[in-house]
């Protein structure tokens, strides 16, 4: 756990400084999805980079595709890309494209940037899953702004009528997207209820507290049911003038005054000022 | 679970007919094809799949951006997923077809039925002639539109062999045989099927038929007209335009779609560039369609054989 709360912001140092040097990028809603998905791909999914080549393995889609980086990032973990790669995030050329693109890295699950396709490709996935006959499972994260595109629903109208337990969806719930708060653009809570009455298994939780997220994927039901884990986020997470800030959805350009304060909250302004 | 079989492709001389069996007797062998259906199976002859293979036949719901990207997904895994819909409901789903299908290329097949005024009663918003341009300007992307059910059998052949997204036109209304059943269909060729160096008439789909009509009225005036099966639309037979743009000097071109961006397009970006020569064009001049009968449409609004005639005459020989 102690490893994993020191990974946790080393995590989110790389991710903006990655996005400082593309000069642009979404760095609110990478920072709030960041330690969920570093427990599932440190923790929970078990994936090595051979392991893409086959389909009987356990899936991810990253379906709020404009938080690429937080993937990228953890990929250089994993030793799925290479720090030289990371920090050419956006360049031309560069494998790490502003949105998750399988035409340049084959780990990283669909082609996104047009929110909703992610989790209906995740859901082709589950069919296909089911229909081998694997027991492995198809984690996909969606963003809330993401909640109001009529493919999700449809998508979750389709994975609840199939019986698709093998699917587990989790919303980075940071209440934030691109222009304002979720609730003045265009509300869509009770959210709870209206999964729940979708036929969906839902759980709540906290998405920073790492217990929360590991008992979250234990409480994961086979029980013909899709599972929907609603993970409550802060946007910018961890970097203080960036917490709760729509207009750190992005895109935006960091700039070195403000990297070098968010490295130094994070405690990797040392280890990192020289890829600044 | 039992489901009533509804079947509206009654008649077996439809290209969607036509599909459906095809599809049904290739699975039999292939047990990667999975079809996904928006509640259309009866009209798209995908009834015949669904009756033989219930479990790999998965129901979408009149939901079609879930069935093209969840296509996605299933091909990733090594399946080929069919999805079937009308082709104007292929449109609703077109920036899923964009991300999720074409940009990296992946082993899907978008059948759309009912393309054209060939669709008839049920009036303009179904009758879809825009699909063609639309899909034509998606990279990666094959485009094809059969002209008869033999031709069509041996496009499911050619289709499902070729690893890659594929959209294919099938057909609403009856459709004379055209073609012997060892037809052979290649995906970028098209065929002369009819002999002539007064002019070409190049056409797909149910106007090829319309086609040899004309070519065969213009015989009795003196006209010597080739006609041309252009069953694919993208990529374009160049090589077989440049020799008949040389050879004829005069083309017709004949699709069941609006003017701008199909079979009339495709062409004349061949002519253009490598053999510029006079284009007279049978096709929906920019319009949507209504209720009628094919056959009364057709008149209507200009794409019959006997408008075929009637423009080739037109021109100075």
């Amino acid at each position: 756990m102690k490893n994993l709360i020191f990974k946790s912001n080393y995590l989110k140092s790389l991710i903006l400084l990655s996005i400082y040097k593309a000069k642009s990028g979404h760095p609110g809603g990478c920072l709030s999805c960041s330690d969920f998905l570093l427990f599932l791909f440190e923790r929970e999914m078990n994936l090595k980079i051979n392991d893409f080549k086959k389909w009987d393995r356990n899936h991810f889609i990253l379906s709020k595709g404009h938080c690429a980086p937080t993937l990228y990032a953890i990929g250089y973990f994993k030793k799925f890309l290479s720090l030289k790669s990371l920090l050419n995030l956006r360049k031309i050329n560069s494998v790490t494209q502003g949105h998750t693109d399988l035409r340049t890295l084959n780990w990283v699950g669909a082609n996104t940037g047009s929110l909703g396709q992610g989790l209906s490709v995740a859901t082709g996935i589950a069919l296909g899953l089911k229909i081998k006959k694997s027991n492995k499972k198809v984690f996909v994260m969606v963003g809330d702004g993401e909640m109001q595109e009529g493919q999700v629903w449809e998508s979750l109208m389709f994975s609840s009528h199939h019986k698709l337990d093998n699917l587990i969806i989790i919303l980075d719930y940071n209440k934030i997207q691109s222009d304002d708060f979720n609730k003045n653009i265009m509300n869509f809570e009770p959210l709870k209820k209206k999964l729940s009455s979708f036929g969906m298994n839902v759980q709540e939780i906290d998405g920073h507290k790492i217990n929360q997220i590991k008992n979250s994927l234990l409480r994961i039901k086979k029980n013909n049911k899709p599972n929907f884990i609603i993970s409550n986020t802060i946007k910018g997470k961890g970097v203080s003038f960036m917490e709760n800030k729509p207009q750190w959805h992005g895109s935006v350009k960091i700039t070195v005054e403000q990297i070098k304060k968010a490295l130094s909250e994070l405690n990797n302004y040392d280890s990192l000022k020289k890829y600044l | 679970m039992k489901k009533k079989i509804i079947d509206i492709a009654k008649s077996h001389s439809t290209l969607r007919n036509q599909f459906g069996l095809s599809i049904t007797r290739l699975a039999k062998k292939n047990k990667k094809i999975v079809v996904l259906d928006a509640d259309v199976a009866g009209g798209t002859g995908l009834h015949h799949f669904r009756q033989s293979f219930p479990d790999r036949f998965f129901q979408c719901g009149i939901a079609e951006q879930n069935m093209i990207s969840m296509a996605g997904g299933l091909a990733s895994l090594g399946f080929i997923p069919i999805v079937t819909t009308f082709s104007v409901f292929m449109l609703r789903g077109l920036e899923q077809a964009r991300l999720s299908i074409a940009y990296n290329n992946v082993n899907v097949k978008l059948i759309a039925s009912h393309p054209g005024l060939d669709v008839g009663p049920d009036g303009g918003s179904a009758q879809c002639l825009e699909d063609l341009a639309i899909f034509r300007s998606l990279p990666n992307l094959k485009v094809i539109s059969p002209a008869d059910p033999n031709e069509m059998n041996s496009a499911v052949n050619e289709i499902i062999k070729y690893k890659g997204p594929v959209y294919m036109r099938t057909g609403r209304s009856e459709i004379q045989t055209i073609f012997h059943k060892n037809y052979k269909f290649k995906i970028g060729k098209g065929k002369i099927i009819k002999g002539g160096n007064d002019l070409s008439i190049i056409a797909c789909g149910v106007m090829v038929e319309r086609a040899l009509l004309a070519s065969k009225y213009l015989e009795k005036e003196g006209i010597k007209a080739r006609v041309v099966n252009m069953s694919t639309i993208k990529p374009i037979d160049k090589d077989l335009i440049i020799k008949c743009a040389r050879e004829t000097k005069k083309f017709i071109i004949a699709e069941d779609h609006n003017k701008f961006g199909g079979l009339g397009s495709a062409v004349s970006e061949v002519t253009s560039e490598f053999s510029p020569i006079p284009i007279k064009y049978v096709c929906v001049k920019d319009k949507f369609g209504m209720s009628g009968e094919p056959k009364e449409l057709a008149k209507k609004f200009n794409i019959d054989y006997k408008t075929i005639f009637k423009i080739a005459k037109k021109f100075k020989f």
